[in-house]
């Protein structure tokens, strides 16, 4: 029996996430793609589980790569996304 | 409450943190904020997933972070904003890759266990491998592109359009095949080396200029794989985390492509700038340019009450926008007004110019999108193009037999005067002449724009 569930989550996530998106400024577009990206380091709780669930040698090996490159993503993408917000400011605004 | 509660909780938390955050993103002032709340919701999911029954082996876990936090720390915080475009591709690179092994890893699990696969789950494996595959290896060719070790040209060959198409058509027969028959594991490490393959060839006929549209892509491509992630293991806060990513990238391209004037399945399909080089029918024999000193230029925006300031990639390259907005000081100080022309494929990614603008210290309500600065052009005593091209040639207006024919641009040959600071006459990546550099009234202003505005920084002073 196929689950839709799932697909209903995806097809109303996507359709948020392109109500919410249409609407962001050219002017943050950069910030948007990397804050994106450091939110699909989520993939983190995926590898997690591959990882730490000891299934076999290459299970492990794979899943600490995994896990390694979406903590990166995770660790770099908010920083730069903040760093780059931080930029930011109206011309009124104190430095 | 059991376990598995608590754990679902915190990936609901996570997933409405994830749209508040995205949303702050639509004002700049709110934005900071937001991204602080996404946090949150990425450390509740993590210890959210950590509390699991099926995680038993917690040292290799601990490893995983600890490395990924020490290449992220630097990922984050010494990255010049001028190298964003390669950054963002190579953590593409990274998201993609975490997806495509847990693909790889759920996969040979199934099988070796003799667990099987339903064929909901197969498609869903089958999708996360392709696209991360793909994306792991075009975003290391983009990446590969921008950082210059790879060339920023188009590389293209006979054939090869048939090529890829065979490659593509081979990938999803063998995708069809997993479907009916999940057990054929030889099928399908081919299906997996030829997603690694396509995402060679599909970025490697793109040249420097179309980057824009290859980064927004593999953002909506790598969603789309960790989305594939959440169908395959069955975890919900994966299926809208990437649905946002795979949404978000999607939007991007296509306000990339329309600011291209690229069709979307022309961008979807990558048929774009595949180098057959573009030839105008026209010459610019007889024409003629004029270079200014940068006394005159001097002199001409000391006195200039309104000057729009039109930067590209050449600003990037040269790192010069610490320069344009001592430029901009002294003639606010002179009591002119500045405002930033941006074209929305201006540099190597979208939004690429704001960033380094931002960087500068300069305030954002001074950088004009091109809808709200075209009309001003006609009042604006002077425009300052600096490293841009492409997107302020006129003949994408006029010139129907021009490749660019119908590309919005910045209309900056409308100003009284235009300045333009470039390090030759060669043409812009499409390989076009602009007849904005021989117009009446332009100046051309020769040399790398970080020299020539610091010199010009100092002519003005002395005025």
């Amino acid at each position: 029996m196929l689950d839709l569930t799932q697909i209903y989550v995806f097809v109303l996530a996507g359709f948020v996430g392109y109500q919410v998106i249409t609407r962001v400024p050219p002017l943050l577009h950069t910030p948007l793609m990397a804050a994106t990206n450091a939110i699909s380091g989520i993939s983190l709780v995926g590898s997690l589980v591959v990882a730490g669930s000891g299934n076999s040698r290459l299970a492990t090996v794979l899943g600490v790569v995994a896990v390694t490159c979406a903590m990166a993503n995770v660790v770099g993408g908010f920083l730069i996304t903040d760093r780059m917000l931080k930029m930011f400011r109206r011309a009124d605004q104190p430095k | 409450m059991s376990r598995d509660v608590v754990t679902e909780l915190t990936y609901l938390a996570a997933s409405v943190l994830f749209i508040i955050a995205l949303r702050s993103l639509t004002k700049p002032d709110k934005a900071r904020r937001g991204i602080q709340q996404a946090m949150v919701g990425m450390l509740l999911a993590v210890i959210g997933t950590l509390l699991k029954q099926e995680i038993i082996d917690y040292q290799w876990v601990g490893v995983g972070l600890v490395i990924g936090s020490v290449i992220g720390y630097p990922l984050g915080m010494f990255v010049p904003m001028t190298a964003m475009p390669q950054r963002i591709a190579f953590s593409h690179m990274f998201g993609a890759l975490a997806a495509t092994l847990v693909g790889i890893v759920e996969y040979t699990h199934a099988i070796d266990s003799g667990e099987g696969l339903t064929e909901f789950r197969m498609g869903a494996l089958g999708f996360e491998v392709l696209f991360g595959a793909l994306t792991v290896t075009g975003s290391f060719i983009a990446f590969g592109k921008l950082q210059g070790f790879i060339t920023g040209r188009p590389v293209t060959y006979p054939g090869q359009n048939l090529g890829n198409a065979v490659l593509f058509g081979s990938a999803v027969v063998a995708f069809v095949w997993l479907m009916i028959d999940p057990t054929q594991s030889t099928v399908f490490w081919v299906m997996a080396a030829l997603a690694f393959m396509i995402g060679v060839l599909l970025v490697v006929p793109i040249g420097g200029a179309d980057m824009p549209v290859v980064i927004s892509l593999m953002n909506s491509y790598a969603g789309l794989a960790a989305s594939a992630t959440g169908f395959a293991i069955d975890n919900t806060l994966l299926i809208i985390a990437g649905a946002l990513d795979g949404a978000s990238g999607f939007i991007l391209s296509i306000v990339m492509s329309k600011a291209m004037n690229r069709s979307f399945a022309n961008v979807l399909f990558g048929a774009f700038g595949t180098g057959s080089a573009p030839t105008s029918s026209r010459t610019v024999e007889g024409l003629t340019v004029k270079e200014v000193t940068v006394e005159d230029a001097a002199l001409r925006l000391a006195y200039a009450g309104l000057v729009i300031f039109v930067p590209g990639y050449g600003m990037a390259v040269s790192q010069a926008q610490h320069q344009v907005r001592e430029v901009a000081d002294l003639i606010e100080a002179n009591g002119g007004e500045v405002r930033y022309a941006i074209h929305p494929v201006a540099g190597r990614m979208p939004g690429h110019m704001n960033v380094l603008l931002a960087e500068a210290n300069i305030a954002y309500d001074k950088l004009y999108d091109l809808e709200d600065i075209n009309p001003t052009f006609e009042r604006a005593d002077a425009a300052v193009v600096i490293g841009a091209n492409d997107v302020v040639n006129p003949a994408a207006r006029t010139d129907e037999s021009s490749p660019i024919y119908g590309m919005p641009i910045l209309d900056v040959d409308r100003a009284k005067s235009v300045i333009v600071l470039k390090r030759s006459m060669a043409t812009g990546f499409a390989g076009i002449e602009n007849d904005l550099f021989h117009a009446d009234n332009t100046w051309m202003l020769f040399g790398d724009a970080k020299t020539t505005l610091t010199k010009l920084v100092a002519e003005m002073k002395a005025v």
